[in-house]
């Protein structure tokens, strides 16, 4: 299970609370200091795309985010229940909105690859996740 | 306090000072500005980010969106930031190639190209 599991509406202004827990939970765990400004920024991007998918998909369910904290590293899964267009299957001709859309979707997975080095994207038709994973600075007690 | 914002004139630029979060819940703030400083003739756009906190890509949309609209105009639109974690947002994403960052206001308002 999970450290800590958060589910949210489908609401810009939750994803701050999202950021915060997160950036909390990391500190707990561990996580280098330098490391909590990537934590706030990756948890944040994939919230914020989780929530566009599911408003442009008119998905009611919340946005899922489990807190991982494990030997030696901490992750961060963001699911989402909107359906993803299969690769290549794009339909030509998509409205202008739709292509915003999808860029600024591209942007914040931009930022997460160029933020993260272990990062899982994962897709279906049921929905999606993003698993993001730092390793955590064992304590200092450990050295013999 | 999420977001703060305010403007002032120097010369023939317009200062924009940006303090806060900018994410996807503040940004709408932070376009409507931009959108209406160009409606109403400022073409020449300063953006200070110093007292900026938190900024993802939805922020990061927002501006490219200014600049966009600035250039319909033939105007500029110039970042003032030293924040080491705001500058790594714009190197990661290759944004420093779009947009001239200046390390102060003044810097921003003399600059010419």
């Amino acid at each position: 299970m999970a450290t800590v599991e958060l589910r949210f509406s489908a609401l810009p202004e939750h994803v701050r609370t999202a950021r915060l827990v997160a950036a909390a939970v990391a500190r707990r765990a561990g996580a280098d200091e330098a490391v909590l400004d990537e934590v706030r920024l990756a948890v944040g991007e994939a919230c914020s795309r989780a929530v566009g998918l599911h408003q442009s998909s008119g998905v009611t369910a919340p946005v899922k985010v489990a807190l991982i904290e494990e030997e030696k590293q901490f992750s961060i899964e963001v699911g989402d229940e909107a359906p993803h267009a299969v690769a290549g299957g794009d339909t030509p001709g998509t409205a202008q909105d739709g292509e915003t859309d999808v860029e600024e979707d591209e942007m914040g997975l931009a930022v997460i690859s160029g933020l993260v080095d272990d990062v899982e994207v994962t897709t279906g038709p049921n929905g999606g996740l993003i698993r993001m994973t730092w390793p955590t600075t064992p304590p200092a007690t450990a050295l013999v | 306090m999420d977001l703060s914002l305010s403007t002032e004139t120097i010369g023939d630029r317009t200062v924009v000072r940006v303090g806060g979060e900018i994410d996807v819940y503040t940004a709408p703030k932070l376009r409507e500005q931009l959108v209406e400083l160009v409606n109403d003739g400022s073409f020449h756009l300063v953006v200070d980010m110093e007292s900026v906190d938190f900024l993802d890509s939805t922020g990061l949309g927002v501006l490219v969106g200014g600049l966009k609209r600035v250039r319909a105009h033939e105007g500029s639109l110039r970042l003032v930031c030293n924040q080491e974690r705001i500058l790594k947002i714009f190197r990661i994403t290759g944004l420093t190639k779009v947009f001239p960052i200046h390390t102060s206001v003044e810097e921003a308002v003399q600059a010419t190209d």
